[in-house]
């Protein structure tokens, strides 16, 4: 830090030959610049280049190759891409993914709203209960899914057991049809106070005025919210399906802590999947899937992008 | 992209004035308690409360007393050594440690790089260059992580920063197109005359930003360090795959120990859970006025 700025200060009499006002202009005027501006920008920027944007090239670079991970490696074209698409596990893994992050994403919602408005009505201890309510936000994923793992396969059988509700009496995290629901249990209580912040922004940029003109139409408070709220915040809905749908896609620390992608591959994610490929020997095949799930992602944002466009409303 | 085009939109005078307009709607009917909605509230606030009322009866609890039953009732002689034990086991000191490097590191990192390069870029906007990385760093946000995920594990440690240090590398440069666009809104709202007028007493560029900028950017700092907070104490994945050296592994992967399929000390592992999530939930009860204005204005941009 020092250097650098003594040596923007070394600049300054070289500069002072020209009118006194030149650097103050030199904020908007072209042509003239403080190179002191590179310097806070160019480092970060070859930081960048260098940690994030060099290994998704060589990402791209070793899905053309039958890289293993170690040893030598040639390419093979396309091949690691077409033997995905001929993958009954990798489509396993895309379907559990998708269908997983649009039912999270629907649940999500619904809980996060239904949370926001009671936050925003006139209830009793309200600073107290928000408090509580976004609790799950500031906790790591990973741990709170070890306590709910436990609360799935031990407490909740014992209660279903004692209350004689057979169907739950084993856990859950070892049905290879329902495990998925305990993920989705878990994410939408870790997940649902990041969307009611969103939806309790937007319910205080409501104008009481439309309320209380709808109070003398005679509308009652579910057709308030149906015909008023609801259209009023739709920004926000927009706001929270795009970031919680892109989110989702790639859970991967409340699946670890539940099921660890089991049982058999039943709650594998598309995330899980590639990074095995870092122990599994399949370096480069993964490394295929990765792009590939890049495009789906990037496809996914253009399109949110445009239905947002259309919609009027920017981000 | 600027910061609320969003609600200016569907409600256009309504962002100015929410204090006033709160007291009017509360004057004209008085504050009538909705006790119905109320007690609904409360009931639905147990669904966080119960979970961890339950962390905490665990970890209170001696492993014959976790045995039987449903794991809900509150131990009757208190077990206090799981503490000891959890502590010894994990090597919390270490692990701690570990974990509070990468959390003031990044956040330190974080503010710093982010606001820097905001203010470059918000400042010299009309030129190619400064807008060409703007959107350069945005594209960052189109990038799944796991996409880069195995080529950096590779790179960190042919670098041999395969340790925390690199893991405060990538939380930085990670969250740095999320910050930046938060921090250039924030730049553009601060009057350049400001700016001239440190310039005319012959400050530089970097005095002005350390004197002048950077103090005006305090609530955005605050929405970032807290965000950088959260994000780098809680975050697994990144130590998990990229610190090679167990012992300097971060409180969260730590608890994978006792996820073993046939050594599960349960009374251990939720003592354990309690002191890795500790420290977050006391400092945001603490201070849960400024975390919410905070994830509030980073979360509605």
């Amino acid at each position: 830090m020092t250097t650098t700025s003594e040596t923007a200060r070394a600049a300054q009499p070289a500069a002072s030959t020209v009118p006194p006002k030149a650097p103050l202009r030199s904020v908007r005027a072209k042509g003239r610049i403080d190179p002191a501006y590179y310097w806070m920008v160019v480092p970060v920027l070859a930081l960048f280049a260098f940690f994030i944007t060099l290994p998704a090239l060589v990402g791209v670079f070793f899905s053309l190759t039958n890289y293993a991970g170690y040893g030598d490696w040639k390419f093979i074209g396309l091949s690691n891409y077409v033997n995905i698409f001929k993958d009954p596990a990798i489509l396993q893994s895309y379907i559990f993914t998708f269908v997983f992050a649009l039912t999270t994403t629907v649940v999500v919602n619904i809980v996060a709203l239904a949370i926001a408005l009671g936050l925003n009505a006139k209830i009793k201890w309200r600073t107290g209960i928000r408090t509580v309510f976004f609790i799950p936000m500031v906790l790591s994923a990973l741990v709170v899914s070890f306590v709910f793992n436990y609360l799935f396969s031990n407490t909740l059988p014992v209660l279903a057991d004692r209350f004689g509700v057979t169907p739950l009496a084993t856990s859950i995290l070892a049905n290879e049809n329902y495990a998925w629901l305990a993920i989705v249990l878990v994410t939408v209580w870790q997940a649902a106070p990041g969307a009611t912040i969103i939806y309790l922004a937007g319910l205080q940029s409501v104008p009481s005025e439309v309320y209380e003109a709808a109070d003398l139409d005679g509308a009652g408070s579910f057709r308030q919210f149906r015909s008023l709220t609801l259209p009023l915040i739709l920004g926000y809905l927009v706001i929270n399906v795009i970031l919680g749908f892109k989110g989702f896609l790639g859970t991967y620390e409340i699946i670890v802590g539940l099921t660890g992608g089991g049982p058999g591959m039943a709650t594998q994610s598309v995330a899980m999947r590639i990074f095995s490929g870092f122990t599994g020997g399949d370096y480069s095949y993964q490394m295929a899937n990765a792009v590939i799930y890049f495009l789906i992602t990037l496809l996914i944002s253009v399109i949110q992008l445009r239905l947002i466009q259309r919609r009027g409303v920017s981000l | 992209m600027t910061a609320f085009p969003l609600t200016a939109r569907r409600a256009s005078h309504a962002p100015d004035r929410p204090a006033l307009r709160r007291k009017i709607r509360s004057g004209r009917e008085g504050y009538k308690v909705n006790w119905w909605l109320t007690g609904l509230m409360l009931v639905a606030s147990l669904t966080v409360l119960l979970p961890l009322y339950f962390t905490v009866a665990m970890a209170l609890k001696s492993p014959d007393q976790i045995g039987t039953g449903t794991g809900l009732a509150w131990p009757s002689p208190v077990n206090w050594e799981n503490f000891g034990a959890a502590y010894v086991a994990t090597d919390f000191p270490r692990a701690f440690m570990s974990t509070a490097f990468v959390t003031v590191f990044s956040v330190l990192g974080s503010l710093a790089c982010s606001s820097l390069v905001a203010y470059a870029i918000a400042r010299n906007w009309n030129r190619r260059f400064f807008r060409g990385s703007f959107v350069y760093l945005l594209s960052a946000m189109f990038i799944p992580f796991p996409v880069i995920i195995l080529p950096l594990i590779k790179q960190t440690a042919l670098l041999g920063l395969d340790n925390p240090g690199g893991v405060v590398f990538l939380h930085v440069l990670g969250g740095i197109s999320f910050n930046t666009l938060l921090y250039i809104a924030f730049v553009r709202s601060i009057p350049v005359e400001l700016e001239e007028s440190a310039r005319l007493d012959g400050a530089t560029t970097w005095q002005v930003f350390r004197r002048i900028i950077f103090p005006l950017l305090a609530p955005m700092n605050a929405t970032v360090g807290i965000f950088a907070f959260l994000g780098s104490w809680n975050d697994f994945l990144l130590p998990q795959m990229m610190i090679a050296d167990p012992a300097l592994q971060t409180l969260p992967v730590v608890q994978m120990l006792f996820q073993g399929e046939f050594n599960t000390n349960y009374s251990l592992a939720f003592a354990s859970y309690l002191m890795a999530m500790a420290p977050t939930l006391v400092v945001y009860i603490l201070a849960q006025r400024w975390v919410l204005s905070g994830v509030m204005r980073g979360a509605v941009k």
